[in-house]
Order: C-alpha cells, then structure tokens, then sequence
C-alpha cells in the first residue's frame, strides 16, 4: 500500500493526527463528564471538600517544564540536531515518570490523613480522576520510550516528523488537561 | 489522471481486469490469516463485524423468544427448554432470575452488539472508503483492533452466560444499586463484573472505529470530493461516530466509578442501603449520578443506532426511485440539529426520578423539537419516492419499511416525551412498544435495506429475491403485530418488566392478548433464521454480479471491480465531478459521480 495517499491529500494534515485531534476530544468529554459528576455531588448535603496535597504544586511544574521540552525535542528533529532530540525526549520521559511519582506520594499522604474510598465520597472522585489523568500521562510516557527506542535503533534511521509531533500534541493536551483539573479542585473545593 | 475511463454512462460495462488484478498486487503474499483474520481490509472487517453482529441478532432473538414464551404462556412447561437451558428452566418453566437475565442479555446484545457495532461497524467500515474514494481508512490497523476489542468484548460477554450465578440482569442501563451490589441479586456477582468488562472493551472498539471513520470522511476523500457531494450515506456514519467519540467517553467514565463502587468500597452511586435488613456502611453516594452519565450516552446511542439506518435509506429510497433525493442540505441540516439535540435530551429518561419539574420543562421541550428534523427527514424522503420510477427491489422494500416504522414509532415519541404524560406512561408496555419499533425494529430494517443493497458488492453474488420477499413481508407485518398491541397495554398501565402478569386483577384480559404476541414473535424469529439462511448460501452459490453496477447507481463503490482486492481501485482512484444523485436528468437514466460536468447540461 505505497500509495495510501494521492498527492492531494499530503498537503493536508496526517491522518494520524487528525485522528488524535479527534481522540483528545473524546477525551474531553470523559473529563467533561467526571467533572460535572463532581459538580452535581458537591452541591449535595453532606460533602466535605479535599485538601489537594502540596506535592500536587511540584507535580505541576514538572508536567509544565515537561511541555517545554518536548516542545524542544520536537524543534531538535526539525533541525536534525538528533543527539539533542535523544536528550530531551528522554528528559521529557523521566520528567513524567516524576509526575506520576509525585502524584502518587501525594495519594499516600491524602490516604494516610484518613481520606479513602469508604470514608469520603470527595476524596474517592479525587483518587479517581486524578489517577486516570496520570495514567493517560504514562500512556505518553509509553509513546515516548517508542520514539526513544526508535532515536537509539543504529539499524534503521527514523526522520519522520509525524510520530514526534502527535506524540508532542498528545503531551501538551495531558499537561493542558491536568492545569484545568488542577484549577478545577482548587476552585469548586 | 490521464487514463481516464469513463464508467457509469451505461450500467452494463464489461468486467475490466479480473484476473490481471491478481498479477499486479502479487507482491503482497497473503496468506489465509492476514486474508481472513487479521486482516486490514477494511471490507473484510466489515463482514467480520457483519457476521459476529448476526450472531448476536441470533442469540438476542433466541433469548427474546424464550422469554415471550413465559409472557404469552406463563403456565406451561417447555421440558425442551430444561434439555436447553438447565437449572434456569427447572421443570420446564423459566425461572424468575432467568427471566430477568435473559431480558437484560437481549438489550444489551441488541442494542450494543448488534444495532451498534453490527450495524455502523458492518456499514461504515464498508462504505466509507468505497464511497469517498479512499483505499483504506485512515488507520488500517486500528481498524483491525477495532474488531477485535469488539470480539474480545463478545466473548467475554458470552462467557457470562455460563457462569453459575448467571449473566447480569438488572436491565441493560445497570443502575445501581442492584449493578454496585454482589448481594443484591445472583446476576449481580460476577455476571456483571463480566458485563462491566466487556462493555468497556466494547467501549474501545467503538472509539477506536469512531476516531477512524471521523478522520477517513475528514482527510481521505478523493479529489473533487467536497463535503457537499458526498452521499448521505457519509453523512449519517460521520454524525454517528461524532456521537459514539462524544459519548461512549462518558458512559466510560461512569463505568469506572461503577467499578470503583463494587470493588473498592467507595459511594459514589450509593446511600442508606438495607439488604435482608441489613444496613451498609456507604453513605454519600445517589444512584441517579449513574443514571445522568448513563444516559448522557444512552441518548446519543439511539441516534447512533438509527443515523446509519438513515443514511443507507436515504441511498437506496433515491437509487431506487431513479430520483435525486430530495432536499440534499435540508437532509444534512437535520442529521446535524439531531446530532446536536441528542446531547441535550438525556433528562426525558429521567422524568420520574425525582428531577426538578422546572429542570423537566426543558428537556420536554427540545426532546420535541426532535420532531421538526425528523419530520423533514420523512418529508424528504416521501417526496423522494414521489412519482418516482420505483423498483420494488428487497433492499427498497426494506428501506420504506424503514420510513414507515419510523413514522410510527415517532409518532408515540412525542407522547413520551411531554413529562406530565410519562407519570402515566414511564416504565410501561407503551415504551417499551415505542422504542423497539423506532429504534430496534426501524434501525434492523435498514441494516436488512443495506445487507441487500450492497451484498453484491460484498460478495460479488446476489441474495436470493424470492426469500428476500418473504422475509420482508412476514418481517413487516410481524413488527406490526408484535408492537402495536402494546402500546394498548401500555396505556392500560401495564408494567414492564415483570415475570408474570396473571396474578394482576387489571392485567389479567391482556393473556390472551400475550399469547398472541409471542406466537407473532416466534413467526418472526423463524423468518429471521431464513434470511441468514439466504446470507451463507449466497455466499457461495448465490446467483453472480455480472455488471459493475446492477442497480445504476452513481456513487463510487460500483466503479470498483466487482470483487475489488485492498486498495479497492486498480490503477488510479477516481476523480469525482458532481453529487452522487444525478438521476433523471437531462434525459440520462443516471449520471455517476466521475463523469466529467459538461457544457450544455443544465445546472443542478
């Protein structure tokens, strides 16, 4: 199938893309809707809001300088600097390896000062929409090990932009998705 | 583009190519699994979702006609139904838990397994790249996991059924707490651990062909192709994966709160609960949460059921009656005013859960504005058939069945839909007539519509019109005759639900009345068993596609070789000049889409 694309269709955006486009949306929408749960039960008697744990601020500049790098990452390959673009993919890997850990650490806390899942309904919608956030931060990081492994395979040489752009689209929205749940919880606690 | 051949001004042009295809595409080495099983092609997983579909229409059909006979026969005993079904029908009569299994089994396999996954999974996958003149989706590889996430999904949900405290079956929504709680009844333990499992799964596969269809209408279309020449097939599957991508996420969302709420022991759905005079410790939770992100999706999902059903008679109701269709943009302007009010009505479901009267009014009044693009669509598509040349083909018949189960089935919509008339009616027979004629019945007859209308470009061989015939008729009539008593029934207050309606004082003169549904519906199954009778056999000894295009029809699927191989289009895909309903005009019979506008035809 050499000739998916007429030449037409290559000056438009790649598929791929587009069709990550479509998927943040889709995502969205799951968000849309854990949070308009939230809502609805935090105008309910009896709910007690979450102290978001401090950790939470760190993890936010993490995922913000992450964005950065990526950004970098993706200027790097557009330029052919490739050793840079190794650097910095991996930078951005281990920074949301750092995320996710400080996310975590900020669950022990939460959990050890006695919110969990039976004792607080506002704690348990917390746990779980962070927690689905950071696992859509690891898939990233998955993507990301991808187009390391690809970076450091001395056999083939790989210089396609697409996979390095999607994957920085997919980055920033997670970033951009955890800045909104972030001002979500500091705001409707 | 300079071997341009121009197909399409007469329909029996000779069959170009057949065997020189095999040659040029030698190098790609198929073998039988990259063929038939994993395969990217995206015709070939449409029949795997058309066939894995039909086995589920079996399997729902079969669970609501054992069903029916313990509604038209509650007194009988069935011994062949304890050979078939064991401790479920002890002594031959179906056990209550059984009856409630299999009610909430036959949902949630209709309405999820066969009228979505085989219906726009079987139909977009087929025809979006054919008619927009692309070789393959946009992702040919999530196209495959699309189908076997879907396939995963029903295995899992087969599985259920064999576990020894039963499939799930607290009705197919699942509202807790009867979903949340292990005790609350056998279906609730693992059953529905696995139906929670496989609906999320089932959730993945319809995002996965959802992104795919959005981004192959979107970025694939062939040069000349605009938006507005698309056929109305495109538009329909474009609005649907619009609303499965929209809407499954937050049926998602609710699923995992659900979960967490079985297994986890947070109260996100429950509070103050007592089982056996027990009381739990969960406090906090509301069960109408689930109901809200339930149907948020649960909407949509009607439409994303019925749009596909749309779209393809759209086609068929205009190819048919060698007539353009009429109203091309009002039609699209409809598909997306229903599109947009799917997401706004999900309350009407809710109207007697306690739901603020006020709140209510709004939603009563835009579920009735649903009725204005409805009515434009029937409109179109009666002044479509209009004094039109029409061939009474299976596939036509089908689709104007389908117009006239959606007329009526509509019709009953707008009494459901005023709040104050659903006090009476909620949760009756009347709903239950309502739905299944609109959404299940009218949905079913325009899959039927196009099974028929696109087999030969399916399988290269046509379906056997004689039993197609009676297919239709008994089909037809059957639906009728199913449904239309119920809504008596519902109006006289009858419950859905229930297992046995003789020991009611106000619903006993309703047995025989019972009696008579099953026996249609029994008729009706068996009729069902025929056609798919007619789909194997066709297959391989089904009557052979000689022309490219037998029905005379403009778009570009039948510019195709007549078995087209992956890519579909040897040599160059073809350059689109016009819409894709030329027909009647300037005194050509059908004018298709890649023949080139000319200088003295008038304007369309």
């Amino acid at each position: 199938m050499e000739k998916v694309m007429s030449s037409e269709q290559q000056q438009k955006m790649h598929p791929h893309k587009f069709t990550l486009w479509v998927a943040i949306g889709s995502i969205t929408m799951m968000f849309a809707g854990f949070t308009s749960a939230y809502i609805v039960k935090s105008n309910q008697a009896g709910w007690e809001p979450v102290q978001m744990p401090k950790i939470f601020f760190l993890s936010t500049v993490i995922i913000l300088v992450s964005s950065a790098t990526v950004y970098l990452a993706q200027k790097a390959m557009a330029a052919r600097e490739m050793a840079k673009y190794r650097l910095l993919i991996t930078i951005t890997a281990l920074l949301g390896l750092g995320f996710v850990a400080t996310q975590f650490i900020g669950f022990s806390e939460l959990w050890a000062s006695k919110i969990t899942f039976s004792e607080s309904v506002a704690g348990s919608f917390f746990y779980i929409i962070t927690g689905v956030h950071a696992l859509h931060v690891l898939g990233g990081v998955i993507a990301l090990v991808v187009l390391f492994l690809r970076a450091y395979n001395t056999k083939t040489k790989f210089y396609g932009s697409t996979p390095v752009e999607t994957t920085g689209l997919y980055w920033h929205f997670v970033d951009l998705l955890w800045i909104y749940l972030f001002v979500f919880f500091m705001l409707v606690s | 583009m300079s071997n341009e051949t121009s197909h399409g001004h007469s329909s029996t042009v000779s069959v170009p190519h057949e065997t020189h295809h095999e040659v040029h595409h030698g190098h790609h080495h198929e073998t039988f699994l990259t063929k038939y099983v994993f395969s990217q092609d995206h015709k070939t997983i449409a029949k795997q979702f058309l066939i894995t579909g039909m086995f589920w229409a079996l399997v729902g059909g079969l669970f609501s006609v054992i069903f029916r006979l313990q509604l038209g026969f509650p007194d009988a005993k069935f011994p062949w139904m304890e050979t078939l079904l064991g401790e479920w029908a002890k002594g031959g009569q179906l056990q209550a838990e059984a009856y409630y299994a299999l009610v909430t089994m036959h949902g949630t396999v209709l309405v999820f397994f066969v009228l979505t996954a085989g219906l726009s999974g079987t139909f977009s996958n087929f025809l979006i790249p054919l008619q927009v003149g692309a070789r393959d989706m946009a992702s040919p590889f999530m196209n495959m996991l699309s189908y076997w996430f879907f396939f995963v999904a029903s295995i899992v949900m087969l599985s259920s059924l064999f576990v020894q405290t039963g499939p799930f079956s607290g009705g197919w929504t699942a509202y807790p707490p009867l979903s949340a709680l292990g005790e609350a009844s056998p279906g609730s333990k693992v059953g529905m651990d696995l139906w929670l499992v496989s609906m999320a799964l089932f959730v993945v596969s319809s995002l996965l062909g959802g992104l795919n269809y959005i981004a192959t209408i979107l970025n694939m279309r062939t040069k000349g192709m605009s938006m507005t020449r698309l056929p109305l097939t495109i538009w329909a599957f474009f609005f649907t994966a619009v609303l499965g991508v929209l809407s499954f996420p937050v049926l998602f969302s609710g699923f995992i709160l659900l979960i967490f709420d079985r297994h986890f022991g947070t109260s996100f759905y429950l509070s103050d609960i007592f089982i056996n005079g027990q009381a739990l410790p969960n406090e906090g939770g509301s069960a109408i949460l689930y109901q809200h992100l339930f149907w948020f999706l649960g909407h949509p999902e009607v439409y994303i059921i019925l749009l596909p059903a749309m779209g393809m008679a759209s086609e068929i109701l205009s190819v048919n009656s060698r007539k353009p269709i009429f109203g091309y943009m009002a039609m699209i302007g409809s598909l997306f005013a229903i599109t947009i009010l799917a997401f706004l009505v999900w309350a009407h479901h809710m109207f007697v859960t306690g739901l603020n009267p006020f709140l209510g009014a709004f939603f009563v009044l835009l579920t009735l504005l649903i009725a204005v693009p409805s009515a434009i669509k029937v409109f179109n598509w009666l002044t479509t058939i209009w004094r039109g040349n029409i061939r009474f083909t299976p596939a036509m018949l089908f689709a104007l069945g389908f117009v006239s189960l959606f007329i009526s089935g509509g019709l009953t919509g707008i009494f459901l839909g005023n709040s104050a008339l659903d006090i009476h009616l909620h949760d009756t027979y009347f709903v239950i007539a309502h739905f299944h004629i609109v959404m299940g019945v009218a949905s079913m007859f325009g899959m039927f519509a196009g099974i028929y209308h696109w087999y030969p470009k399916m399988y290269g061989r046509y379906l056997n019109n004689t039993l197609g015939y009676i297919h239709f008729w008994v089909t037809m009539v059957g639906a009728y005759l199913i449904f239309w008593p119920m809504h008596y029934e519902g109006l006289a207050g009858m419950p859905r639900r229930y297992y046995k309606y003789d020991i009611w004082e106000s619903f006993k003169h309703f047995g025989e009345l019972n009696k008579f549904i099953s026996i249609v519906a029994i008729i009706v199954f068996l009729v069902q068993i025929l056609f798919i009778f007619n789909f194997f056999y066709s297959i391989w000894k089904g009557r052979k596609v000689t022309t490219l295009n037998p029905w005379g029809a403009n778009t570009l699927e039948w510019t195709t070789p007549v078995n087209p191989g992956h890519g579909n289009w040897i040599g160059e895909i073809p350059e689109v000049h016009r819409w894709a309903y030329d027909y009647g005009k300037d005194g050509h019979d059908h004018i298709a889409q890649t023949v080139p506008v000319s200088a003295d035809e008038s304007k369309h």
